[in-house]
């Protein structure tokens, strides 16, 4: 689409007819020339006895026979350079250990809880074996779990997840098994999602900053574009309707086609909710664009603050909306902290969405004895209010430890409400207020603090200094260790 | 959209009145305007007809798309104004009646502010229902009608149950084992196989997705074993995937770009059209062999499609092929082996070895060869072209399990598919239930004799009978499926007289087994039985039920 960009300019100016009609005749004339170059030569029989003889003649050739993978593999093979990564990487090398190695790198880069592990040891070590071996008539049957079932996940599961998804969204809604479809974590969720709703060379709106991840998932195998929406510190980094519509027009402008909108609620990195009217904006804006909605809710049960979550399937619900441009997508792996698990859901309000969606979940659905696991886990009611009760109290309680010890520290954070992470401001930790300092100082905090935290460019950030820290996985003691090691870097940056 | 074009071009741009008329013309021809216009300059009209044309295009796109973006904001303020009134009444509650309709519309996807100007004129109209991406479509219809999927429906809806329901479907057609495996060993030793593992934070936490390292070197381990031992497997290249689906689309996504394709010997596996197409938009190129040379494939015939692929300027970027060979269940021979990768030198092209049913070979004849074993002395640059996919949960008839395993030589192919895995991971429970299941080695030997043995009987029983009423099987030493040659009870020597005979199978004889022309097999008459379904107790129904379809082709004869 760029080509007839600069060519407009030229006809309108001055150069006139007569350029803006040599242009693209040269052009024409080069790719007949070029076409015709190309055509491959008529293959004779002679040739196939030759290819062998070079390599006879070659056999030591070094350069000859090396086989190529493909060019989109290129990039997936390379490491990556992002920060998010960079960090997740070092900590495995030196992982921080209260007893065996105090002088590890201390994990706040990645989104994990291990607050109600008590809880779910207890629950496992008690149900784990019955609910893998349980079938209706009591007695075990090996064909229940070791069998082929369906792709998108067995329906018992559908519904005890249905069931599970209205309770931690404060009850106000309630989900159709049938619009559901298991997938093995959120991670494919997206993937399948993405490749559903655009093609390759489409793109999403996507405020930022945003989840880190979101790049691989989307962009490594579905060839669609992440457009970034900016938010501002600001208004506490939720995005508004007429930024979505910037970016819109512009992206219009440049000729690639908008498919929908991405977001996470709560917000991750930010750990903002977005309030009802905020939904019922963005759902408006899509409805009138004629484009999806995704809304990632993974975090919606780890909801700590006084304001209400509320999720889009209840905006779409309401009935003032179509609600088939609607797509959610949760997941166990941070609300019940059981990541290793992998199961995550789509939920959407599109027929043919759902059932390619069921297709393609040859290549990743749940193991059917995880998916017995967790219809146990998961219809154990009494369990699910207790996990959830203690879930979002002792986050709440150990937000508000690090979030007073950053406090203490001089270092503010953004307002949050969700998630199990905070967004911090360390921009007064800068030594040049730009992306370089900020880098500067993640590397600063990695080597010299031993933290890794994700910087906001990461996340696509705007506005230098902001960082992600996970508290989630950390114990109580681990929070004084943490403060210690950043006030000792600002001191030695000081002086 | 395009209607509106000349108009608009014509009322603008008095100037080229003339030219317009030649627009029109080769706007006709779409796509091959670039043939005509060659022919144009090569032939009498020469340089000036030439230059005309292609400029006259360039200006009416310009103007088009000039028009266009205006009329893209101007319409967008006015969306603005209505968008109260609009957003509130029209959609609401309204059930969409034309939805999926429109949404397998292409055409509707470049046209988003006129849909939306659409509603405006007539709400109660599904102008705005959104639709999917295009590419999705070829997933929504993908290959539902093909026999294929329609049996497996139809066992879903009506499965054989020798006591609950002995009218059923019986499956013949899914392969999946039941005969023994895992069963023992699970119920064996439940408790100790799982809980010990299933330490909380074991179970829990996030973990490597492309497989825990003591995962990898039990399942090197089971491989070795079920190769009896001829190779041995490093478990550094190894990457674990939930499914031999997904290993075959991440291998395809690593070494073809869309667009290129695969060579494959046909008959092959069903499954390949959605693994390898579906969504990496790898094409296939099937290569056919014949029951003359016992469906083996040839190197003649491989060369010939390679060539004859070049020609069309599609890039081959590799082959897959399946060993033990589904569904024929034949043993590819070590010449045939060393062949294939003369081949793929040769012709500088990848190899995908399909390796499922490697700890399923039950014949005695046969040995089986891995292409791990093949190219274990080769160099390097050879090495790199091979990449094996292997599934446990087929071998282990664990199917429920989704765990596969990739074994590649080539270091990218490897570190790229490792960070494709956390979209088809293998999650933790199951990664510490197969470690405790297959890290005994005794254990594993144990499991792959019995199996081999069960499939051993079962198989010889199943060909036997088969034989009795006269239909032959090709001979298969491995897998979980015979290949049968029903030539002689088609009506009509053709695909439709194939699949005549398979709705018989279905509906008359209940029985649910995949016609060749789902595997692609190129003659008519041959059917894929997988008897690794049945006890020895359900062959004899499976006959008594083939002789009806038996008799019924004859009466009909």
């Amino acid at each position: 689409m760029r080509l007839i960009v600069p060519l407009r300019g030229v006809i309108q100016g001055r150069g006139g007819l007569f350029v803006g009609s040599l242009i693209p005749c040269c052009l024409f004339y080069f790719l007949q020339l070029y076409l015709k170059r190309r055509r491959p030569p008529p293959t004779d029989p002679t040739e196939l006895p030759r290819t062998s003889s070079r390599t006879n003649l070659f056999s030591r050739g070094n350069s000859i026979g090396r086989v190529r993978v493909s060019s989109r593999a290129v990039p997936v093979a390379k490491p990556s350079d992002s920060p998010y990564y960079i960090g997740l990487e070092r900590v495995k090398t030196d992982p921080y250990d209260r007893i065996k190695n105090t002088d590890g790198i201390i994990q706040l880069g990645l989104a994990e809880s291990t607050l109600c592990f008590d809880l779910l040891q207890r629950w496992m070590s008690e149900n784990l074996m019955e609910s893998m071996m349980q079938s209706d008539d009591g007695e075990f049957d090996i064909s229940s779990i070791a069998m082929y079932k369906p792709f998108e996940g067995l329906l018992e599961l559908r519904v005890a997840f249905a069931d599970f998804m209205s309770r931690i969204m404060g009850g106000n809604v309630s989900f159709d098994p049938s619009n559901m479809v298991i997938t093995a974590g959120g991670t494919p969720a997206i993937e399948v999602l993405a490749f559903c709703l655009a093609d390759h060379g489409n793109a999403f709106l996507i405020p930022t900053p945003y989840y880190p991840g979101f790049d691989r998932d989307i962009k490594f195998r579905t060839g669609v574009e992440l457009i970034p929406v900016h938010c501002r510190s600001s208004d506490n980094f939720t995005v508004t309707v007429s930024a979505l519509e910037q970016a819109l027009n512009q992206a219009r402008k440049r000729g690639s086609k908008v498919s929908g909108i991405l977001f996470s609620n709560p917000s991750n990195p930010v750990g903002n909710i977005l309030s009802r009217e905020t939904l019922q904006d963005i759902l408006r804006f899509a409805q009138e664009k004629n484009i999806h909605v995704i809304s990632d809710e993974i975090f919606a049960g780890s909801v700590y603050g006084d304001k209400e979550f509320v999720s889009m399937a209840e905006i779409a619900g309401s009935g003032e909306f179509d609600k088939s441009r609607v797509h959610i997508i949760y997941g166990l792996s941070k609300d019940l902290s059981i990541p290793g698990f992998r199961a995550g859901v789509i939920y959407s309000f599109h027929e043919d969405v759902v059932n390619a969606a069921k297709k393609l979940m040859r290549f990743s659905s749940v193991p059917v004895p995880v998916q017995r696991i967790l219809i146990s886990l998961l219809s154990d009611v009494r369990f699910i209010e207790e996990y959830m009760t203690a879930h979002r109290q002792r986050i709440r309680d150990k937000h508000i430890r690090f979030v007073e010890g950053l406090k203490q520290l001089g270092i503010p954070c953004a307002e949050s409400g969700g998630g199990l992470y905070c967004w911090v401001d360390m921009s007064s930790l800068l030594t040049s207020y730009s992306e370089k300092g900020e880098l500067e100082l993640f590397e600063k905090l990695l080597t010299v603090a031993k933290i890794n935290a994700t910087p906001g460019t990461a996340c696509y950030c705007i506005e230098p200094g902001w960082f992600r820290c996970c508290f989630t996985a950390l114990a109580d003691e681990d929070i004084p260790v943490i403060m210690e090691r950043i006030r000792q870097l600002r001191e030695s940056s000081r002086s | 959209m395009t209607r509106t074009e000349p108009n608009r071009s014509r009322s603008s741009n008095s100037d080229s009145d003339k030219n317009s008329g030649n627009v029109g013309g080769g706007r006709t021809t779409g796509m091959r305007v670039i043939v005509p216009l060659q022919g144009v300059v090569q032939g009498r009209g020469g340089l000036f007809l030439g230059s005309v044309i292609p400029c006259a295009f360039f200006y009416f796109l310009q103007f088009y798309l000039k028009r266009n973006r205006k009329n893209d904001e101007s319409d967008n303020s006015g969306e603005q104004n209505s968008s109260a009134s609009s957003s509130s009444s029209p959609n609401s509650g309204l059930p969409d009646p034309t939805r999926s309709q429109s949404a397998g519309h292409l055409t509707e996807l470049t046209g988003l502010p006129r849909s939306l100007s659409r509603i405006l004129l007539s709400p109660r109209n599904s102008g705005g229902a959104v639709s999917v991406s295009g590419r999705v479509n070829c997933v929504l219809k993908g290959g539902d009608s093909s026999p294929y999927y329609v049996g497996q429906k139809r066992v879903e809806d009506d499965p054989y149950d020798e006591l609950g329901n002995p009218d059923g479907v019986i499956q013949l057609g899914l392969a999946q084992n039941n005969k023994l495996s895992l069963d023992d060993w699970v119920l064996e030793n439940p408790k100790e196989a799982i809980s010990d593992g299933l330490s909380i934070s074991g179970i829990a936490s996030y973990e490597p997705s492309d497989g825990l390292l003591e995962l990898k070197m039990a399942v090197a381990g089971f491989m070795t074993e079920a190769t009896k031992n001829s190779v041995t497997f490093d478990p550094s290249q190894l990457v674990l995937t939930s499914g031999a689906s997904s290993a075959i689309e991440i291998l395809s996504f690593c070494l073809a770009d869309s667009g290129n394709a695969f060579l494959v010997p046909t008959p092959c596996s069903p499954g390949y059209d959605r693994d390898v197409k579906w969504r990496t938009g790898v094409d296939i190129i099937h290569v056919p062999c014949r029951s003359a040379d016992n469906f083996n494939m040839s190197m003649v015939v491989l060369d010939r499609a390679f060539y004859q692929a070049k020609k069309r300027g599609v890039r081959i970027r590799g082959i897959i092929i399946s060993n033990p060979s589904n569904p024929m269940g034949s043993l590819l021979s070590r010449e045939n082996l060393y062949a294939l990768l003369d081949f793929a030198r040769e012709r500088n092209i990848h190899i995908i070895s399909n390796e499922i049913f490697a700890g399923s070979v039950h014949g005695e004849e046969g040995e089986f060869v891995s292409m791990a074993e093949i190219v274990d002395t080769e160099e390097n640059i050879d090495r790199e072209r091979v990449h094996i996919v292997y599934d446990l949960s087929k071998d282990l008839s664990f199917p429920g399990l989704r765990s596969a395993a990739i074994y590649s030589f080539n270091e990218s192919v490897l570190s790229a598919s490792r960070k494709l895995t956390t979209l088809s991971p293998v999650s933790s429970p199951t990664q510490h239930l197969l470690i405790s299941a297959i890290s005994n080695p005794k254990n594993v030997q144990r499991f792959v004799k019995t199996n081999r043995q069960r499939l051993q009987s079962i198989y010889t029983e199943l060909v036997e009978g088969l034989k009795e009423l006269g239909i032959e099987c090709t001979r298969s030493n491995g897998g979980f499926y015979c290949w049968a040659d029903m030539r002689g009870l088609i009506s009509s020597y053709s695909e439709k007289g194939e699949i005549e005979l398979w709705n018989k199978l279905l509906n008359i004889g209940k029985i649910n087994v995949i016609p060749g022309s789902c595997c692609h097999c190129i003659e008519p008459g041959w059917f894929r039985i997988c008897f690794s379904n049945l006890s020895e107790r359900d062959v004899p129904v499976v006959m008594n039920r083939i002789r009806k379809v038996c008799e019924t082709c004859k009466s009909q004869n």
